[in-house]
């Protein structure tokens, strides 16, 4: 952007409302409508916005492709972990309550991590897909 | 919660129905305006107008969570990275010929779909196949087999989470592709 002062004040001053909101979204989505997808949606947004109002490179020093590529993997494999941990107590697959002595805790448990790995792979996507055509307008 | 200012939580029904047939209208305009411009980016943001109308509209058919998805991903994720696909392209739409066969078959499937609309189930209606199914024992039952408030994240998360599992594997399998295809390029250059 051509060094417009106005959006860089406000981008600087929005951004950690979105990212404040995108954790809310992640977090409470037990009870309140949210969850996984859309809180790594909003999270997501307030990287783009950082990133079309400055430049790729401020944003490339925070989160870098490498990163992202492996947080994306994580994200899955946080997903099938806690699937499998309840095969090893004697449940099925993806069956939470086997999680904890207390089925429901188990079961809040299980939603919130499966929820917070759906929300990390959601976000490493979005902005790996973001960075991929931008960086191939840059550099080319 | 707490409604501490006394507004009203529900609107009246007929205030209802009014908003919801003006944001229809409003969403059949802007899909006409989207189909007839000639600028391929005023179509972009008139996309990306229609994804934040059809949030509002979810909204009164209270579905939040698709609602908030809708937003974030249709109305501002979606809208930039066209509007970056743009910066590739020319800024205006290729016009091909009127082409009669391409004429007939579109104009005979919208009249199937138009003749098929008259087997959706009315909306609203209490006897409808997904109210009877499976529905009644996740609105009575969730509670105690799960033990959180949002249905919506029992269903998704626990009783279906199989399904979310092949999604989220689909959703890092885009990114494999989009990887794969745009910075296979680049270190070729190098």
């Amino acid at each position: 952007m051509n060094n417009d002062i106005v959006l860089k004040v406000t981008a600087k001053i929005i951004t950690p409302f979105i990212i404040i909101y995108a954790f809310y979204i992640q977090f409470h989505g037990e009870s309140s409508p949210g969850g996984g997808f859309q809180a790594g949606a909003i999270l997501a947004s307030a990287f783009i916005l950082h990133t079309i109002i400055f430049n790729i490179n401020y944003t490339l020093k925070v989160l870098s492709m490498r990163f992202l590529k492996i947080t994306a993997s994580i994200g899955v494999l946080t997903y099938v972990f806690v699937g499998i941990i309840p095969v090893l107590y004697g449940g099925n697959f993806l069956d939470y309550s086997y999680l904890n002595s207390n089925k429901l805790l188990g079961q809040k448990i299980g939603i919130m991590v499966i929820e917070l790995g759906v929300g990390i792979t959601v976000f490493s996507v979005i902005m790996i897909i973001f960075f991929s055509f931008i960086m191939r307008k840059t550099n080319v | 919660m707490n409604n501490f200012l006394n507004w009203p939580t529900i609107l009246p029904e007929y205030l209802n129905s009014i908003l919801q047939n003006s944001l229809l209208v409003l969403v059949l305009i802007c899909v006409a305006a989207i189909i007839f411009s000639k600028d391929l980016l005023i179509s972009t943001i008139l996309l990306s107008v229609f994804s934040l109308l059809m949030a509002l509209i979810y909204l009164m058919l209270d579905a939040p969570d698709v609602a908030i998805t809708e937003a974030a991903v249709g109305a501002c994720i979606s809208t930039i990275i066209l509007l970056i696909a743009l910066t590739y392209t020319k800024k205006t739409e290729y016009y091909a010929k009127f082409s009669l066969k391409g004429f007939i078959v579109v104009f005979s499937i919208g009249i199937a779909l138009i003749y098929a609309l008259y087997d959706i189930p009315e909306y609203g209606n209490i006897n409808n196949p997904i109210h009877t199914h499976v529905t009644p024992h996740y609105i009575q039952k969730s509670g105690h087999e799960i033990g959180i408030n949002a249905i919506a994240a029992s269903i998704l998360a626990s009783y279906r989470g199989y399904d979310t599992l092949g999604e989220t594997s689909v959703i890092l399998t885009a990114a494999l592709a989009v990887i794969i295809m745009l910075t296979n390029n680049k270190e070729k250059k190098k």
